[in-house]
């Protein structure tokens, strides 16, 4: 279990927020640091560094596909670029970061904000959804998503100094529960361990480890031990942890505010399937549809991400696949 | 729908709001749905939906797609031999999209004189004015460049509106553009050209006194 837990509902700060802070600081120490933004600036939060490096900052317009080529550029001369919009927009020119970005293994970050349900009435058409699965399919590509605020802020840290490669990360509209201490380390590829428990394991991702956190307590109550574990790295997923946690309890649930094909449900699934691990797995998530308009917390409910429907969810997942015979 | 009636596509999506009232007080829906807008199951999306909508021609709120999709309409439609239009409303921020201009490209090719875009060339956009942010000036000698038939026109006198639609069905064998100014937030002191109202709600206070200002304004002509 991780020495960092620190839950705390009264400090809550969106993903997107934290990266936009976190990225001033870093545009300090970093002089290569430069970045891009298509005409959402004040949304992605990538305003503050306009603000304070206009130089280092490119207002690039509504128009994606050219900041992605441009940022490729920036990238294959030394620069670490930056490049931000909502992640509908972005991932949605998936041919052009396919061969500009991620083909040539540059050092781009692509930044993907406003990201699944949790956008909240603009609806569908500003909705990520299927931003993982398109990510994950391209070799070489990180796939990022922080569970909380500080937690961005590391990974933010680490992708402004260390990280080599293409990287795509994933924030959030809605504010975000604070889960870590000041001190949280984050770890490239390593997934996180809230809680311990034996019976099932919930493996969670972005906006919604703190709900799907909050529901594994509920569960004790009703006699079910749970383990919670935050996969902040969908790619390079880490296997290790996957195939031990499925070994060691009878049930697994993974959570994400995604479509459940190609997002951290598959990526679960393909590494107990290469296992040859029978662990029966309920994916929460969007199940194959298109999201809609309504307040975050109307399509959590309607959507089965609350916290009561992740926890009636997996409860029933439990008793269901507990009965004998089965 | 019938089948011949011209259609009207809101490649600017995020305008929606202005597009349902429309339609309400045209009688395709019972005006008291309006208040579902952007609401939880609610026929009435934040961008248009087509899927949950039909009476929308088209969905729309990713920028710069509308285009052409109404190029396919316009083209399906000679191919049927039918008279009918194709209006496609477009921001002046949403033409900075690489594809608006790959029709640019392509509509003349076709010679689609059934298509009349339309640009709300309000110069604002999300992050500013669009001079700043991405300027596209001189705008009509880009689409007389590209061979469309172009009017300009101030955006916000009807007749003008009316003059331009009419002349739009004149010219033949071009797509026609109409560029069409504006001010964002027009006739309400506090919105006029002001960026921060974009896709803002104003408050019950504000709403009384834009609607005020408006009918003071309309009223004495
Ligand atoms: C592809 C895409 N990128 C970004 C956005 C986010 N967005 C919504 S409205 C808007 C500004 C639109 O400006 P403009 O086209 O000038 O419209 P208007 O001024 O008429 O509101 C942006 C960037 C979007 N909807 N689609
Ligand atoms: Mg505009």
């Amino acid at each position: 279990m991780t020495k960092y837990l620190k839950v705390n509902p009264s400090v809550q700060k969106a993903s997107r927020t934290a990266f936009g802070e976190t990225l001033v600081h870093m545009g300090e120490k970093h002089p290569e640091i430069v970045v891009l933004d298509a005409d959402l600036s004040v949304s992605t939060k990538s305003a503050g560094f306009a603000k304070k490096f206009p130089d280092r900052f490119f207002h690039m317009g509504i128009a994606e596909a050219n900041m992605i080529g441009t940022a490729a550029g920036l990238a294959l001369s030394g620069k670490t670029p930056f490049l931000c919009s909502f992640g509908c927009f972005v991932a949605g020119r998936f041919e052009t970061i396919r061969i500009s970005i991620a083909y040539n293994q540059v050092n781009a970050r692509i930044m993907g904000t406003h990201a699944g349900l949790g956008i909240g009435e603009d609806g569908y058409t500003q909705m990520a959804l299927e931003d993982i699965a398109l990510m994950r399919s391209l070799p070489g590509m990180g796939v990022l998503q922080p569970g909380d605020p500080v937690e961005t802020r590391k990974m933010i840290e680490y992708l402004s100094s260390h990280h080599k490669g293409p990287v795509y990360v994933r924030l959030t509209r809605q504010n975000l529960v604070s889960l870590f201490s000041e001190d949280y380390e984050f770890e490239y590829g390593k997934g996180v361990v809230l809680k311990e428990g034996k019976d099932i394991a919930l493996l969670a991702t972005g906006g919604v480890v703190y709900n799907s956190y909050v529901a594994s307590q509920t569960l004790e109550k009703e006699g079910i031990s749970s383990t919670v574990i935050n996969i902040h790295t969908l790619k390079p997923i880490e296997e290790e942890l996957i195939v031990h946690t499925a070994k060691s309890h009878k049930r697994l649930v993974t959570v994400e505010d995604h479509n459940i094909i190609g997002g951290l449900g598959s990526a679960v699934s393909e590494v107990l399937a290469e296992n040859g691990i029978g662990t029966p797995l309920l994916r929460i998530g969007v199940e194959d549809i298109y999201g809609e308009s309504g307040t975050a917390e109307n399509l959590y409910e309607k959507y089965g991400l609350s916290i009561n429907k992740i926890y009636e969810k997996t409860l029933q997942f439990f008793q269901e696949s507990n009965r004998p015979g089965r | 729908m019938w089948e011949d009636r011209d259609r009207f596509v809101l490649s600017k999506g995020h305008g929606c709001p202005i597009l349902y009232a429309a339609m309400a007080k045209s009688g395709y829906f019972p005006e008291e749905e309006i208040y579902t807008l952007r609401k939880i199951n609610s026929r009435l999306q934040g961008h248009p939906d087509h899927v949950r909508f039909p009476f929308i021609e088209t969905s729309s709120g990713s920028l710069g797609q509308g285009l052409s999709v109404a190029q396919g309409m316009a083209i399906a439609a000679k191919l049927n031999h039918k008279k009918y239009k194709i209006y496609c409303l477009l921001g002046d921020g949403e033409i900075q999209e690489g594809q608006i201009w790959e029709t640019a490209m392509s509509a003349p090719k076709f010679q689609l004189d059934n298509l009349v875009a339309i640009i709300d060339a309000n110069q604002g956009q999300i992050d500013g004015h669009t001079r700043d942010v991405m300027d596209l000036a001189p705008l009509k000698k880009k689409w007389e460049a590209f061979n469309w038939d172009v009017q300009e026109i101030n955006g916000h006198e009807f007749h003008e509106i009316l003059t331009a639609l009419d002349k739009a069905q004149l010219e033949r064998k071009k797509p026609h553009m109409i560029i069409a100014n504006t001010v964002k937030g027009k006739g309400v002191s506090f919105m006029e050209d002001n960026i921060e109202w974009h896709g803002v709600a104003p408050t019950p206070e504000q709403r009384d006194k834009a609607i005020k200002e408006l009918n003071d304004k309309v009223l004495k002509g």
